[in-house]
């Protein structure tokens, strides 16, 4: 055997593995940056030099602010902005609190009925949205709440994943903890808001991002809710920017718009990138 | 198949840049490993025993220095071509796949003129199968299996592919005591009837004394001692191997020579012509003591454990580097021992004493 | 542990009545609802009980063109993003340099704006008066002919839906894939070496078996995922899918409620009904056959 020919052969080859597998992850990685790049690339290209170029440049020479001043100026997108973080806050907010009370009651408490009701629950993640919408819809209509926060919101509030995420992670804090500051004299309101919150606020930072990655992209029922643009939140808005948007078809100034409606998520992923990814391989899931 | 490491080096570099220095795992290691041999490769743990398998195995490869196999240097090959049989201490079988299938796993690998039929296969699995006697779990999944036919379907796979050097990673340290026994039995009569050089690792000085050809001790990535288990066990190099090697392990005091002559204390115990004035530590194996009235040294009797054929003298020396001293007597002279003292004579080929410096071996 | 019966139902009250109210009671109502016939939204009153609605969808030609997309959708999607996301995950598992950097990119379609992001890959992929756009430039590099993806032929029109839906779904899976197959054993990787075990054995007969409980949940809710396709769609052909040929089941139900055709929520219901079937169906076939195929 020639021991050289086989060692060197075995190097060649694992070079050249490594290098395939480096080229074709960064052609992935290509195929996800590039419409992020082509939408700010497109952002500040004038109306005029993008419709002149037949052949779309991939850079710009005269980048220009113009198109970020017409999505506020032309369209109401500042509103559509605003309503979007007031839906996500206050949609947030509460489902936070919700979700607390609740996964504290299946962790600590011990009541009658309730592993039936954790039951329920849990069934009640495998029920696509598609099946309940419809009679929310009509629920939401006959109180006459269509274009109001507060029919935007209530139906948006509930998470059973989210509740099933924090009671796993509350029911993880030892008992011993529990029964000392029951010697202690605290109450059990105390105790969920002095010791089981703060040990486990993690999660509840990676439920609450997760949450308002789901607000802030949230289509269906704001587009079923809402006719009035006025309260329109941002997917709705962009569409209806493309359909009767700038008056003609101003994709310089979309994208601007889209970039801004981008901006916010993009930035909540760079602060909580580790929480979001870890939350999300833990069972979260789109849509 | 003879197996030589000629300086051999494997330096881990330090994990964090700033601080931390440079692990040495195995440091300029020479040996030589005669064809067909049991060899136990022991020391504590964190010695650089494993690293050392892994380098011969080529999952890893050296800083420097050479691996040789018979006269070919495969020091940089890859595992595949060296022929290499590795048993996993925690022996790595695959979870999903049936004892028959986990057998002709590595004979599948091969390809080109090498490659086997499924007949073949299953033949050489069933002849690897009945050596380690598990030819009628053929068709159960590991799960299904104890750890000790788990063991012996691990060996089983590194030895179907007829390889040239059979490795095992502590292998008896995942079984109950009973099966500890019964299994190096069987690791031994495996070895000799395949006669396969073989290289096993582990941290129990028995479990290496008792069946290996020759062992080599090992301690800090630094070669110790390499030898027939008796003769390192009788001949110490260093202190390390002294109190590496036995049970009950060896007693250690501190003493001096003054003047031809080894004192523990006030008490002259032995004459040593040969050895020259200085401080010393001076090793005492459990049998290297003898009871005399008029012995030399004296011990400040504890108890007395009676162990049927022997008896285990427990006393306390003031120079000792433990609290106990053991020393095993055999019953019919150990009649004697009825007062608070005890008298020892110190037999002279039981009896080491080492540079408190060094801990090198002084011989007298 | 003492029994706090009063206490515990308080603390859970908020959480039942969000979810009994607008999840509970419309599961139940979506069914009665498809079975009422003749419902009229002002009036709250329905003509009869019975199946109509159900035969009335399913002859309904935009639910058969919807059907249809989200069959082709799933069928073509489903595979593709596993595979995909499959071998990304493996190449990402194998590097170490720069790994974070990839990981942390591959994710960033996860956190986008699904109908923002969507318009660019419109805007990428239609013709217009003023430009070919950048696909049909890329492709006319290999001599193909522009075609307008948006606005064009059926299948270029699905193609760019696959495309989207699969640059969409994908992060997931490749976050989910690489934790798996990194809480594999490394051992096993040393034993297969070792016996000299090739790149692709080692793939298909240790990692595939290991991750396979994975893989298959992956599939499972991929199926899901994708039998609701429906913004992805309106993103690249807007609101008005039918007349784009490209609606969705989601997308027909909802346009059954409230849109063109305009407040049928009978219809809608039938609607949603047959998908929940579909799904529920799908489901326990793949459960059925994971059983067979995963080992532990």
């Amino acid at each position: 055997m020639d021991y050289e020919k086989i060692e060197k052969s075995a190097q060649i080859k694992q070079k050249i593995v490594k290098t395939g597998t480096y080229v074709f992850l960064s052609v992935w990685a290509l195929v996800v940056l590039f419409p992020f790049y082509w939408m700010v690339l497109t952002s500040f290209k004038g109306y005029g030099a993008y419709n002149a170029e037949w052949i779309p440049k991939l850079y710009t020479l005269s980048p220009t602010l113009e198109n970020y001043v017409d999505a506020f100026t032309k369209v109401p997108l500042g509103s559509y902005f605003l309503n979007t973080v007031i839906f996500t806050l206050v949609t947030t907010a509460i489902m936070v609190v919700v979700t607390i009370l609740a996964a504290f009651a299946f962790s600590r408490l011990n009541f009658y009925g309730r592993d039936l009701v954790f039951t329920i629950f849990l069934a009640l993640m495998m029920i696509p949205s598609e099946l309940v919408v419809i009679t929310n819809f009509v629920t939401i209509t006959n109180l006459d709440l269509r274009n109001t926060f507060t029919g935007l919101i209530l139906p948006s509030v509930t998470s059973v994943f989210y509740i099933y995420l924090l009671k796993e992670n509350f029911a993880q804090i030892p008992d011993e903890l529990y029964y000392a500051a029951k010697v202690d004299g605290t109450s059990d309101f105390r105790y969920l808001t002095r010791v089981m919150v703060p040990i486990c606020k993690p999660t509840i930072i990676t439920v609450t991002v997760l949450k308002v990655i789901e607000c802030w992209n949230s289509y269906v029922w704001p587009r079923l809710i809402t006719d009035d643009s006025s309260y329109f939140l941002v997917s709705n808005g962009i569409q209806e920017i493309r359909e009767n948007g700038f008056g003609r078809d101003n994709i310089p100034a979309m994208m601007a718009a889209v970039v801004v409606i981008s901006v916010p998520l993009v930035v909540l992923f760079v602060i909580f990138r580790k929480k979001i990814m870890a939350g999300v391989s833990r069972g979260g899931m789109k849509g | 198949m003879k197996v030589t490491l000629e300086n051999l080096t494997k330096i881990f570099p330090s994990r964090s840049k700033k601080e931390g220095k440079d692990v040495v795992a195995v440091n300029s290691f020479n040996i030589e490993i005669a064809d067909g041999q049991l060899v136990g490769l022991l020391g504590p743990s964190g010695c650089g025993k494993s690293t050392m398998l892994n380098l011969l195995s080529g999952l890893q490869k050296p800083t420097s220095g050479k691996i040789l196999f018979d006269d070919d240097d495969v020091t940089t090959l890859p595992p595949e071509n060296r022929g290499v049989g590795l048993v996993f201490q925690s022996y790595a079988l695959y979870p999903h796949l049936t004892v028959r299938q986990n057998i002709t796993f590595p004979l599948e690998n091969r390809k080109g003129k090498d490659k086997l039929t499924k007949d073949e296969m299953n033949a050489m699995a069933l002849e690897a199968a009945k050596l380690v006697q598990i030819d009628n779990l053929m068709d159960r999944k590991p799960g299904e299996l104890s750890g000790g036919q788990q063991q012996r379907v691990a060996i089983a796979r590194a030895i179907v592919k007829k390889p040239r050097i059979l490795l095992l990673d502590e292998p008896l340290s995942n079984l109950d005591a009973r099966l500890r026994l019964q299994t190096r039995e069987e690791i031994r009569r495996i070895q000799r009837s395949t006669g396969i050089t073989t290289v096993f690792v582990t941290h129990d000085q028995e479990e290496a004394m008792s069946i290996s050809d020759s062992i080599i001790v090992m301690k800090d990535g630094i070669l110790q001692q390499v030898g027939k288990p008796q003769e390192v066990y009788d001949e110490p190099v260093n202190l390390f191997v002294a109190k590496f090697l036995g049970t009950p392990p060896i007693n250690t005091f501190d003493g001096f020579v003054k003047d031809g002559g080894l004192y523990i204390g006030e008490e002259k115990v032995l004459d040593v012509p040969h050895a020259e004035n200085c401080a010393v530590t001076v090793a005492v194996r459990p049998e290297g003591f003898e009871i005399n009235p008029h012995g030399a040294f004296s011990c400040h009797v504890d108890r007395v454990e009676v162990m049927g054929r022997d008896v285990s003298i427990v006393s306390t020396h003031e120079c000792s580097h433990n609290p106990l001293v053991r020393s095993i007597i055999s019953s019919e002279n150990a009649q004697e021992v009825t007062g608070e003292w005890v008298k020892f004579d110190l037999k002279k080929n039981k009896t080491y004493i080492f540079n408190k410096e060094t801990e090198e071996r002084i011989f007298f | 542990m003492k029994n706090n019966n009063l206490k515990g139902w308080l603390y859970l009250l908020p959480a039942v009545i969000f979810l009994g109210v607008f999840m509970v009671y419309p599961l139940i109502d979506v069914f009665i609802y498809s079975f009422e016939e003749g419902y009229n939204f002002a009036s709250e009153t329905y003509s009869g009980v019975g199946m109509f609605n159900y035969s009335y969808v399913l002859r309904d030609p935009y639910f058969l063109q919807a059907l249809k997309n989200t069959f082709i959708l799933v069928v073509i999607t489903v595979p593709a993003s596993t595979i995909l996301a499959l071998l990304i995950s493996v190449g990402l598992s194998s590097i170490e340099k720069v790994k974070n950097l990839f990981q942390t990119v591959y994710f960033l379609p996860y956190v986008t704006n699904t109908l923002a992001v969507g318009l660019v890959f419109m805007i990428l992929f239609k013709q217009t008066p003023y430009t070919n756009g950048f696909v049909n430039i890329v492709l006319g590099f290999f001599g193909l002919s522009p075609i307008d993806f948006i606005g064009g032929p059926y299948w270029a029109k699905m193609l760019v839906l696959c495309l989207y839906t699969i640059w969409v779904v994908i992060p997931f899976k490749i976050i989910v894939l690489t934790g798996a197959i990194a809480s594999v054993n490394p051992i096993y990787y040393s034993a297969a070496k070792v016996d000299g075990t090739g790149r692709w054995r080692t793939f298909s007969r240790i990692t595939l078996p290991m991750i396979s409980p994975t893989v298959f949940y992956l599939i499972i809710t991929g199926f899901i995922g994708a039998f609701k396709a429906y913004s992805d769609a309106v993103a690249l052909f807007g609101t008005d899918l039918n007349a784009s040929e490209m609606n969705t089941i989601v997308g027909y139900i909802y346009d059954m409620l409230y849109g063109n055709s305009g407040g049928y929520p009978s219809f809608a219901s039938a609607a949603a009904v047959i998908l929940f079937v579909i799904v529920l169906t799908i489901t326990c076939i793949n459960l059925l056959v994971s059983k067979k195929h995963v080992h532990y």
